[in-house]
């Protein structure tokens, strides 16, 4: 059994380990069988090793340590980092590394987080399966034939295969919440301008959020406080305060109102999810929660709205990789134009060119007001649904996904399967919302199954709360509902 | 010149104008003009990737002020939109600017053109970033520096309300005079801190629609923008007399050919595919922030003019002049205290000193103290020299600290009015003229003009002309 975070800080504190010792282990988890699992795009163990010794040192010197300091983690190789390249698995920044690190670096490297290295993804982060990966496959460590689950299919895979405590990911439509759902640990989205992104490369900008993936809710409640914040560098940023993670997992969830939206348990969904979840419901009206089915109408327009958003910002944030200033550049050219058009095409992956084609057509005089601007018009539709809802509820409850991890090249015909799969994901982003991904438990197959909690724009407490709840459950009954 | 009797011209103004703010719109760089390539810029303004934009608030004041000073309703929500296209000056690929919701609409600037005052329509002000500068090496290629990028600009749309080179000169003159006395940009042209397109079209006199427009860029000189204008015009009348049309492109101006050269048409143009951009927050400005621009606004160009006019008794057109060079009117201001006639000093000024100061190399730089200037002045207007003097001496002390009396001084040009010393002159002037007097007696008038010059020639032009011309007429009465 894989300690907490807490357990790992007590046992560093005492003594019974060092960072060393953990860094190593971990290190040599990975050398053991990322091989099979595919999860790292990069490695920094002299790095890791040194930072590690460093903690250590300033451990036995006396000094306290925050309880993320001596623990190895990992990030998505979308964040900015000084000693390492951050690729986005694209060709076009192979090898890029950045002259400035991500706002989320700095605060964890504060707290003393000892980095193990940068994790695969689907090319900046469009995608959800990290099949569209220009480097490596991933593999769901739950069934190596399956998808771990995208974009961040490494952050998840990294934590399920014990290859790090825990990981960053970053959500745009479900990037954190899927991919945890598929390999069976615990994801967060939290509330759009909670973390800063600076320094995370933007796919789309009004959606993009960084989250912390972790083996339990009460993980990650260790984890928010050390990545949340108000930064001055991003204008997007919440200037709030930060719970404490006691509150994070404090709230008593015997009184809340938890909304299970009729919309999200209809077609499409697989038996078995729609029965894990349902299950859930029953669990936490268990503890005291009341459950009820509400009619949120609009959600069914949050797919297309957010792939006209998502894209349309896509194609302009990703117009900078052109080839001129770095990244990669094409070996010949005979004019400007073809630099780009050469530059470009053999850079990007195809569904990466798909997003901004879609998007530049959205955007394109004579169709914005049709599509991108309707699609600002059902996000606010969207948001005023959810605000409603939250007026006589704590949270919603609904699936992550509507399947369970499927097979390699399963949906890579029909772009428009895969982009079904964010159906439950996308109005969390859409809304701006914070959106927690828990484990409830496994289909016949043995695959793990993901319920979804979404709350009120800064309220990740009673999200945290109801999920640690339903971990401790288990934990104090004894796994006795036959899971 | 016939055709203009035939053809109006029609033309509207963008104009770009550098703020003088210390950091740049979005990042913390220093904004200084002239600084070795690549190093005033940073992650944030070379569009690095996962770097974000951090509105400078004093751009927002400074487009402010700028609405405020031309009449312009200000936004209360302004927002700023992404407009997209590849250029390698460009590292983000997108220009981040604003489409929809601009800092300041709907305002107007007057302009003294021939003695009439013109009210030019201003429609919209806006911020956004600048672009970084190519340099095209014959050797190695071309070069990017990006010092320029995200320098904050305001654009200032005008109406399509002008109708002459000289209704242009005299709006940009006006306009370039007000962001100086805001204090809200160096205004200076030979930096790019002040850029102008100009879109020209013509029509039939008295005809209400407009003409297809052509827009000019590259504008960078009162002179080159003057040309321009004149080129155009004179382009598009020969299309229409020749029975074609006015096709609708963007031109580029070669200031070395003086032509003008098509750069894209309508059918290539972008499609900037303009959306807001989602990395940053709505401007507010609201009435309080309002109420406090209004309550600190400098004293305007047109303050000025009023109160020289006013107050010294200076011709609008002459006032209107000073006050378009921040450096002059203020100069005017110390040196008006110290003289007695305020309207010769101005004419003086608008004549003689701009006249030095553009033979210098620097631009704006004036050559002479307040106090050399205003002895210069009182002793013209109490008639001790005259203006020709006036105007030797003023060439001579330039860039120097020689007193004008002391100029006068050492050259002996103080004017002779001693009556005894030029009837002795006149004498000299008549005696080996006899004709002048013959020909005078005779009705020819000019006659005079001949004694004059005579005069002034023996005494090297330090005859008193009054006293010279009553000692000539008393000869006559002889």
């Amino acid at each position: 059994m894989q300690k907490s975070i807490r357990e790992l800080h007590q046992a560093l504190e005492s003594g019974a380990t060092t960072s060393t010792a953990l860094t190593e282990k971990y290190l040599a988890a990975i050398e053991k069988q990322d091989d099979q699992i595919g999860a790292f795009l990069h490695v920094d163990a002299e790095g890791a090793l040194k930072r590690a010794a460093e903690l250590d040192e300033r451990r036995k010197s006396g000094e306290r340590l925050t309880p993320l300091a001596g623990i190895p983690m990992a990030l998505k190789d979308n964040m900015c980092t000084l000693d390492m390249p951050t690729t986005c698995a694209s060709r076009i920044l192979e090898g890029y590394v950045s002259p400035y690190e991500a706002d989320v670096v700095t605060r964890l490297k504060a707290q003393g987080a000892v980095i193990l290295g940068k994790l695969n993804l689907d090319e900046f982060a469009m995608g959800g399966s990290t099949e569209h990966s220009y480097y490596k496959m991933t593999r769901n460590p739950a069934d190596t034939s399956r998808v771990p689950g995208g974009s961040s299919g490494g952050s998840a895979a990294a934590v399920a295969a014990g290859e790090a405590v825990y990981t960053l990911g970053s959500d745009t439509g479900g990037s954190i919440r899927q991919p945890a759902s598929f390999c069976g640990v615990a994801g967060l989205k939290p509330t759009y301008g909670r973390v800063s992104r600076r320094g995370l490369v933007a796919f789309a900008s009004s959606l993009d959020q960084i989250g912390p993936i972790a083996r339990s809710v009460e993980d990650l409640a260790y984890i928010l406080p050390a990545i949340s914040g108000y930064d001055p560098m991003d204008s997007t940023s919440a200037n709030r305060p930060v719970d404490r993670t006691d509150v994070l997992l404090g709230k008593d969830v015997s009184k809340m109102r938890i909304a299970l939206p009729t919309a999200f348990f209809g077609d499409g969904l697989q038996k078995e999810v729609k029965e894990a979840v349902l299950k859930a419901a029953k669990r936490y009206e268990s503890l005291g929660a009341q459950v009820e089915e509400v009619d949120m109408p609009t959600l069914k327009h949050a797919l297309p709205a957010y792939y006209l958003i998502s894209s349309a910002e896509a194609s302009s944030n990703l117009a900078r990789f052109d080839g001129v200033q770095y990244g990669y550049r094409t070996e010949s050219f005979d004019s400007l134009g073809d630099l780009y058009k050469k530059s470009r095409g053999e850079g990007f992956g195809r569904e990466v060119k798909r997003r901004i084609l879609l998007g530049t057509y959205a955007l394109s005089s004579g169709y914005y007001d049709a599509y991108y601007q309707k699609a600002l018009k059902v996000r606010t539709l969207i948001q005023s649904e959810f605000r409603r809802i939250f007026e006589g509820f704590d949270a919603v409850l609904s699936p992550v996904a509507p399947t369970t991890a499927y097979k390699f090249g399963a949906h890579s015909k029909n772009p428009v399967e895969m982009y079904l799969e964010d159906i439950y994901t996308v109005p969390v982003n859409i809304a701006g919302l914070p959106g927690l991904s828990v484990n409830c438990g496994v289909d016949s197959e043995g695959l793990p199954i993901g319920m979804q909690l979404i709350g009120r724009a800064f309220d990740e407490a009673t999200l945290l709360s109801l999920g640690y709840a339903y971990e401790q459950s288990f934990m104090k009954g004894g796994a006795s509902d036959g899971e | 010149m016939a055709n203009n009797d035939i053809y109006e011209v029609v033309i509207g103004l963008e104009v770009h104008v550098e703020l003088a703010t210390e950091t740049k719109i979005f990042c913390g760089c220093p904004t200084t003009f002239g600084a070795a390539p690549n190093t005033q810029c940073c992650p944030v303004c070379m569009g690095m990737p996962g770097t974000l934009p951090v509105l400078n608030e004093k751009v927002v004041e400074y487009a402010a002020r700028a609405g405020i000073a031309t009449h312009c309703t200000l936004t209360t929500r302004g927002r700023q939109d992404r407009k997209n296209y590849f250029y390698p000056d460009l590292p983000k690929a997108y220009q981040i600017s604003q489409s929809q919701l601009p800092i300041a609409e709907h305002g107007y600037l007057d302009i003294q053109v021939e003695g009439n005052t013109r009210r030019i329509g201003i429609t919209r002000i806006h911020i956004e970033e600048d672009a970084g500068k190519l340099v095209h090496d014959g050797g190695e290629g071309t070069l990017i520096d990006y010092n320029r990028c995200g320098v904050p600009l305001i654009e200032i749309v005008s109406e399509p309300d002008l109708r002459s080179a000289e209704e242009v000169k005299a709006y940009l003159q006006k306009l370039r005079a007000m962001v100086m006395y805001l204090g809200v940009s160096s205004g200076k042209m030979n930096e790019g801190a002040f850029r102008c397109d100009v879109n020209l079209s013509i029509r039939k006199h008295g005809e209400t629609a407009f003409g297809t427009r052509t827009e000019m860029k590259n504008l960078n000189s009162f002179a080159f923008i003057a040309k321009a204008i004149e080129s155009e015009t004179a382009r598009q009348i020969k299309v229409i007399e020749s029975g074609g049309q006015v096709t609708q492109e963007t031109r580029r101006w070669d200031a070395a050919k003086g032509v003008s050269a098509a750069m894209r048409s309508k059918e290539d143009a972008h499609d900037y595919r303009y959306f807001p951009d989602p990395d940053l927050m709505p401007i507010i400005i609201d009435d309080e922030m309002q109420a406090s621009l209004r309550a600190s606004m400098p004293l305007l160009p047109d303050d000025y003019i009023d109160q020289y006019t006013k107050q010294y008794g200076i011709k609008p057109e002459v006032a209107d002049a000073l006050v378009s060079d921040k450096a002059v009117a203020e100069y005017f201001e110390s040196v008006v205290k110290e003289v007695k006639d305020a309207d010769m000093l101005a004419n003086f000024m608008m004549t003689e000193v701009k006249r030095l100061m553009a033979s210098g190399e620097e631009e704006s730089a004036i050559g002479m103290s307040v106090h050399q200037l205003a002895s210069l002045i009182n002793l013209a207007s109490s008639e001790k020299i005259n203006l020709s003097i006036a105007k030797k001496v003023a060439d001579k002390i330039w860039n120097t600290d020689i007193l004008p009396k002391d100029y006068i001084d050492s050259e002996d040009l103080w004017p002779i009015v001693d009556r005894t010393v030029l009837e002795a002159f006149a004498d000299q002037v008549l005696t080996q003229n006899p004709r002048i007097l013959s020909d005078y007696l005779g009705g020819k008038t000019q006659a005079f003009g001949a004694y004059m010059g005579q005069m002034m020639r023996l005494t090297k032009g330090k005859a008193d002309p009054g006293v010279s011309e009553q000692i000539f007429m008393d000869r006559i009465q002889k």
